[in-house]
């Protein structure tokens, strides 16, 4: 019976979405659509912020098991495919983190034209693949949410989008189903590596449920296969050249929640199902990725410094940030795993804040060519200072979400004693100075100085459309920056479990 | 053995297939005087000639008549999947998944049949339209019988009666020099096959001396059987269009009517490859010498099919042609889940069929409806479609993304489980070639979905409606399509009947 509940309970994140896609449907105009979008959005968030609550009074209830709320129904039975759910620690935030971009998303699209039901109708199918991905524990569940969150991405950039948008859509979403069709590899070899009698990724980790270890050998090729195909959603160096034509490309909404939520289906997928089920191989081959991982968080933050395009520039950090949460979950010790979660969150803010506040200027200014813009403090001071804040938060200002992440990060990755983890950590603390470079540098060009171009002088503030999202977001990073302790207890106890599963075997090769 | 008539009560749904076959036939007869008179009306408006609903009496008749044969065979359906029942003296055989086939060709004969009721029609087609159902469903037999077979010649007949009736469908148009040039190439192509694969036979004869499929399989491993299987394999490639032999399909399916390419890009490559795969099973199994041999070949021929075909479509100009390669390709995945011929596979292979069915003859209805109101099958015609026709513009994109492979959609599913029973059977490199083919043919469908939404295009295809029976199989596709994934009910009822005890 709970087993049911707890089904409907967390599937509620799915059908929300269900029947703000049936309401989309029936939609006979703009304020119906966006009736339909704000009622639907506002009830993701408080069930999100309900969870929230109902976890950590479980959680508090039941410290040991490893996800609360499980459950599952019977599907394909003569696969052994279930429909299984749970949530721990680290699904819960990133539930939050996402209802959060999608009720911003949806105030940040307010004026969208053309096609404005349609453009939702995909957003909300969007949003559905993401939800439905983290709260489930079901391989091929998962991977169908996964798949459901990329294709709409094509429409949306293609149709709505600006810019060279027809190459960066189909550039975006061919590399991205590149990546799950190496995932898809991987995840057939972990389901008969470890038996072939389930898909469900706790029983799996525990060899319970008919599942045994899978083999260290067959580790080292599904182990790699997994880590890059969830590895390119997370812009993992080499694979990351979608993301700045993509995020240049796409609507703002659309960058929004694909930096902010999408991108994190990448590092949650790599650390729960890629070194989660795989502990040997992520032990034996995770310093390639973590050389690899290294030189997304430099080469992004070297090549933010260069672009002139403003979406460019966040999307290289935005490649940068990403980065260092897989970085952060490679070096595997329970500090740097939880610090890359909260980086996960609070990139997923700030980056939705960015990219919002571009979208705005963009809208009025219609260039986002630095060069082209100057003195905008005074036009739309609302928008500039949020600018400001954005940017303080992405070089890590104490106060704001970034310091906290990083911060957590740094030291974590610190706690591994040997050479080769050091100096990577060093290397990846320089992106700090120069993620303060560039951001310093945009600010400092666009917001301030006199204005040249005499069109801009005209431009309006912010409407309170814009405002909502703007204010919702500088909330929830001061937020997080501010009393990050609950949030960072809640994302330890998720953490702790999967290190712990991971590291004991660590030893064991290294007893070798 | 004694041969009786009550054999014949074991074929039931042969013997009921015949019987609709015959009640349209001798329907058509009476229908015909009206029509004749209705076409001296030389309106060929039907209520104009008092004939109020001689139209669509025509048109339904056999949709209803095939529907309740469809019922008919399903609730007979043999749910044992061990248990296979046999007729003159094993000639002929039949298990609860060939049934289940049987039904799913049906579905997609219904699905045809509605999709072309205006068009048949029409003032030039009425007068013909009563040869369209009997010789569709004549093939139908043809196909129905070479499922069942137990005995290489059975095989042999239904796979003619399966094709030659074909050719007239194929030329059905045939004022339009296309429609009669593509006849004549599927003729000429169907008999060099037909002759090599009775080669073929008379090869593996000559090895094993007999032709039942339950006796053969003890056929010693030596050149002559070699051969024989070799041709064997040839034969049937033709048949469901695998790369080297598949030079006929683009021409023939860009010059059939586009009705009869939606049948033969479908049902005809489906039952063969079914056929394929149970006689490889039976007679070629995993116990043979002959094993190592063919996978080993259709190894290549999968990566062949799937990679030449994808790398073809990029380049089509018309729909047809385009929906041609992606059929070659969809072959490819199709034949995939006969590697290993595992129960897991065949349950695979007929569910990735129901799903490859509904999609695809959604996809070749749109295009259909849109050639029979506007006349255009190029792909950049299509351009801007979204903007006049948005709701057929929206359900090919549905049918495009479940060719694809793209969740919520049964595509998704289906090539999920054919990839696994291919991957359970120990073809890893395989599998993984074909996944990155898939990124290849997303590409090519998201072409046209590209054309549809985002292209402009200053004389785009006019708005229009729809007629009932379209509309009629593109709902029926749509459901298919949106449902057969997400309900696991039918790949596990597939699963439960799939037995290799045939």
């Amino acid at each position: 019976m709970e087993n049911i509940q707890n089904v409907l309970y967390l599937s509620s994140f799915v059908f929300v979405p269900m029947v703000m896609l049936l309401g989309l449907w029936l939609a006979r105009n703009i304020n119906q659509v966006r009736g339909v979008m704000v009622a639907g959005s506002s009830v993701l968030l408080l069930l999100a912020v309900k969870l929230v609550f109902d976890f950590l009074g479980a959680r508090a209830a039941d410290p040991t098991s490893e996800m609360l709320f499980t459950g599952h129904i019977d599907w394909f039975d003569a696969l052994h495919i279930k429909y299984a759910v749970g949530v721990d620690g680290i699904s819960v935030a990133m539930l939050l983190l996402s209802a959060i971009i999608v009720f911003t998303g949806t105030f940040a699209s307010w004026k969208l034209k053309p096609l404005t039901k349609e453009y939702f109708l995909w957003f909300t199918l969007l949003s559905m693949g993401v939800f439905g991905f983290f709260i489930t524990v079901d391989m091929f569940a998962m991977f169908m949410f996964y798949e459901i969150a990329l294709i709409p991405m094509y429409l949306l950039i293609g149709v709505w989008g600006s810019g060279k948008k027809e190459y960066a859509a189909m550039k975006l979403t061919l590399m991205l189903m590149g990546g799950s069709a190496f995932l898809m590899c991987g995840i057939f070899g972990i389901f008969y590596g470890a038996g072939g009698n389930t898909m469900n990724i706790i029983d799996i980790a525990n060899h319970t449920n008919g599942a045994h270890a899978i083999d260290t050998g067959m580790q080292c090729i599904w182990f790699p296969m997994t880590f890059v195909g969830f590895g390119v959603l997370g812009a993992l160096f080499p694979f990351h050249t979608w993301s700045p034509d993509g995020h240049a490309s796409a609507p703002t909404a659309v960058s929004m929640l694909h930096a902010g939520v999408l991108m994190k289906l990448g590092g949650y997928g790599c650390f729960r199902i890629a070194m989660y089920l795989m502990p040997e191989a992520a032990q034996e081959l995770g310093w390639i990725f973590l050389i690899l991982t290294g030189i997304s968080v430099v080469y992004g933050a070297f090549s933010a410094c260069v672009q002139t395009d403003l979406k460019y520039i966040n999307a290289y950090s935005s490649v940068s940030h990403c980065g260092l949460v897989l970085f952060a979950i490679l070096m595997l010790t329970q500090t740097s795993c939880t610090g890359a979660i909260l980086q996960m969150l609070s990139h997923g803010l700030m980056t939705a804040l960015f990219f919002a506040l571009i979208g705005m200027i963009y809208g009025r200014t219609h260039t986002r060519d630095i060069r082209e813009l100057n003195g905008l403090m005074r036009i739309m001071p609302f928008l500039s200072v949020g600018y400001i804040i954005a940017g303080l938060a992405n070089l890590g200002l104490p106060g704001f979400s970034g310091f906290i992440a990083e911060m957590t990060i740094f030291v974590g990755s610190f706690e591994n004693a040997d050479l080769f983890h050091r100096i990577l950590t060093i290397t990846a603390c320089c992106s700090i100075v120069i993620t303060a470079v560039y951001i310093l540098r945009v600010v400092g060009k666009i917001l301030y100085g006199t204005c040249t171009n005499e069109h801009h002088l005209q431009l309006t503030d912010a409407t309170w459309d814009e405002r909502v999202a703007v204010v919702c977001l500088i909330v929830s990073v001061a937020g997080l920056g501010l009393a990050p302790l609950w949030v960072s207890n809640m994302i330890r106890t998720g953490v702790a479990p999967v290190v712990e599963h991971i590291l004991p075997t660590a030893q064991a090769v290294a007893g070798f | 053995m004694t041969i009786d008539y009550s054999q014949f009560l074991s074929m039931s749904e042969e013997v009921s297939l015949l019987a609709v076959v015959l009640v349209l036939f001798i329907a058509d007869l009476f229908a015909c005087g009206k029509e004749e008179r209705a076409l001296a009306c030389a309106g060929g408006d039907d209520t104009a000639c008092g004939c109020p609903c001689g139209g669509h009496v025509r048109a339904l008749l056999p949709v209803v008549l095939l529907l309740a044969q469809t019922i008919f065979i399903l609730c007979n359906i043999n749910t044992n999947a061990a248990a296979v029942s046999s007729a003159f003296g094993g000639m002929y055989e039949s298990s609860g998944m060939m049934t289940a086939l049987k039904a799913t060709l049906n579905v997609g004969a219904i699905i045809v049949f509605l999709m072309s009721s205006k068009w048949l029609g029409a003032a030039e087609n009425r007068i013909k339209q009563g040869e369209f159902y009997t010789v569709t469903l004549f093939t139908l037999l043809g196909m129905y019988f070479m499922i069942s077979s137990g005995h290489f010649l059975m095989f042999f007949i239904g796979l003619e009666l399966a094709s030659i009736p074909m050719t007239a469908l194929i030329a059905y148009d045939k004022k339009r020099t296309e429609s009669a040039e593509a006849g004549a190439k599927f003729i000429l192509l169907a008999l060099f096959s037909a002759a090599l694969l009775l080669y073929g036979i008379s090869l593996l004869y000559g090895a094993a001396g007999t032709l039942y499929f339950s006796k053969m399989a003890s056929m010693p491993v030596n050149l002559l059987s070699i051969l024989g299987l070799v041709l064997f394999i040839s034969g049937m490639g033709f048949k469901i269009s695998l790369v080297p032999f598949h030079l006929w399909t683009a021409d023939t399916y860009e010059g059939a009517p586009t009705p009869v390419t939606a049948f033969l890009s479908v049902i005809s490559k489906g039952s063969a490859a079914f056929v394929l795969f149970t006689i490889l099973a039976k007679v070629f199994g995993t116990g043979t010498g002959f094993f190592g041999l063919w996978s080993v070949g259709f190894f290549w021929i999968i990566v062949v099919s799937i990679t030449v075909a994808n790398l073809f479509a990029i380049r089509q100009k018309n729909l047809k042609r385009f929906m041609a390669f992606s059929a070659i390709s969809q072959a490819g995945y199709l034949v995939l889940a006969v590697m290993g011929v595992t129960e897991q596979g065949m349950a695979a292979l007929v569910f990735y069929l129901l799903v490859y069915l509904a999609a695809n003859l959604g996809a070749f209805a749109v295009i259909h409806v849109v050639e029979q109101n506007s006349g255009k099958v190029g792909i950049d015609d299509y351009n801007g479609l979204y903007k006049t026709n948005p709701k057929l513009a929206f359900l090919m994109t549905l049918c495009l993304f479940s060719l694809a492979g793209i969740p919520p959609f049964a595509g998704f599913f289906s090539k999920f489980f054919v990839f696994m029973a291919a991957f359970n059977a120990g073809y890893y490199l395989l599998v993984f070639i074909a996944l990155v083919n898939t990124v290849i043919s997303l590409y090519y469908y998201l072409l046209i979905v590209k054309a549809m939404y985002i292209k402009e295009n200053d004389s785009p295809i006019a708005a229009f409606t729809s007629d009932c029976g379209t509309r009629a199989a593109l709902v029926l596709c749509t459901v298919g399509v949106i449902l057969l994934g997400l309900v696991s009910a039918f790949y596990d009822g597939l699963s439960h009947l799939a037995g290799i005890a045939l």
